[in-house]
């Protein structure tokens, strides 16, 4: 196997994780593409970690897999909270500190 | 990058085959109209993952990544979707509007960018093909001698995103 084959694999998951964190308005669809995006990290970490065989990879990618897991709950707390208050979880809706 | 010899075939055929399955389902996570659909596209995407991680030797991750994210954090989407009454069926209020316009030139710039760094970096190098992988009692050191301070302050991180999401989504 060739480590560009995951690279390249990691990169397309990225741009695209980019382009639903762009494109979408709804918060819980812009979570999921944050998803795709700390997936593809892990994909990058997994494959350095064969190819110098360190294990620093492995543990590296556990503890994002951990943050990812934190991250999603408060998120979705968050946006639980955003809906009760404004009916509505558009992204675009919440301009209050734009002056 | 094709042209290599000494490829072992069946796992270059499972490789491309599973990669074609998460790119596709990735870029349905991203154009769903449908919430819910994008959450079970997601699914495939983080399977095909916890596959690619087998591919690459580290069985205790691809583990962890079934258990966290295909059991735990899909919940969590799902509930999300649920408590928040999103329109079960198609919805057309998801995208910005526009969004596509920025959306696809930055995606795609950034992209090039990627390919050409990677392939110019990494042109032809093998990932090598070890006898002995990693076992789990190597990992279980990395993480309690030489990564302690980093376990003990995601432990911290933890309990605060515990706590905070019990404050933040608590009714008063």
């Amino acid at each position: 196997m060739l480590i560009s084959e995951f690279l390249l694999l990691g990169a397309v998951l990225f741009c695209i994780g980019v382009y639903g964190v762009i494109v979408r308005k709804n918060a819980v669809l812009v979570l999921m593409s944050i998803e795709l995006i700390l997936n593809s990290v892990n994909i990058n970490l997994l494959a350095f970690s064969l190819k110098y065989n360190d294990i620093s990879g492995q543990t590296f990618a556990l503890y994002i897999i951990a943050v990812a897991a934190a991250e999603v709950g408060v998120g979705l707390a968050l946006v639980l909270l955003i809906y009760r208050n404004k009916r509505n979880i558009s992204l675009d809706e919440l301009s209050e500190m734009k002056g | 990058m094709i042209a290599v010899e000494n490829i072992n075939v069946g796992q270059q055929v499972g490789f491309g085959i599973i990669a074609l399955m998460m790119i596709v389902g990735a870029i349905r996570v991203v154009t769903n109209k449908n919430v819910v659909h994008a959450a079970l596209w997601l699914v495939v995407v983080l399977a095909g993952a916890a596959a690619q991680y087998l591919l690459l030797a580290a069985e205790f991750v691809a583990v962890t990544q079934v258990l966290v994210y295909i059991g735990a954090v899909m919940v969590l989407f799902l509930f999300g979707t649920m408590l928040t009454r999103s329109k079960v069926g198609n919805d057309e209020n998801l995208d910005n509007r526009n969004g596509a316009m920025i959306g696809i030139p930055v995606a795609l710039l950034l992209l090039g960018t990627l390919t050409y760094g990677l392939l110019k970096t990494y042109k032809a190098e093998r990932l090598p093909l070890k006898n002995t992988p990693f076992n789990i009692q190597q990992l279980s050191d990395s993480i309690f001698s030489h990564y302690l301070l980093p376990f003990w302050a995601l432990s911290f991180v933890l309990l605060a995103a515990v706590i905070g999401a019990i404050v933040l989504a608590r009714r008063d």
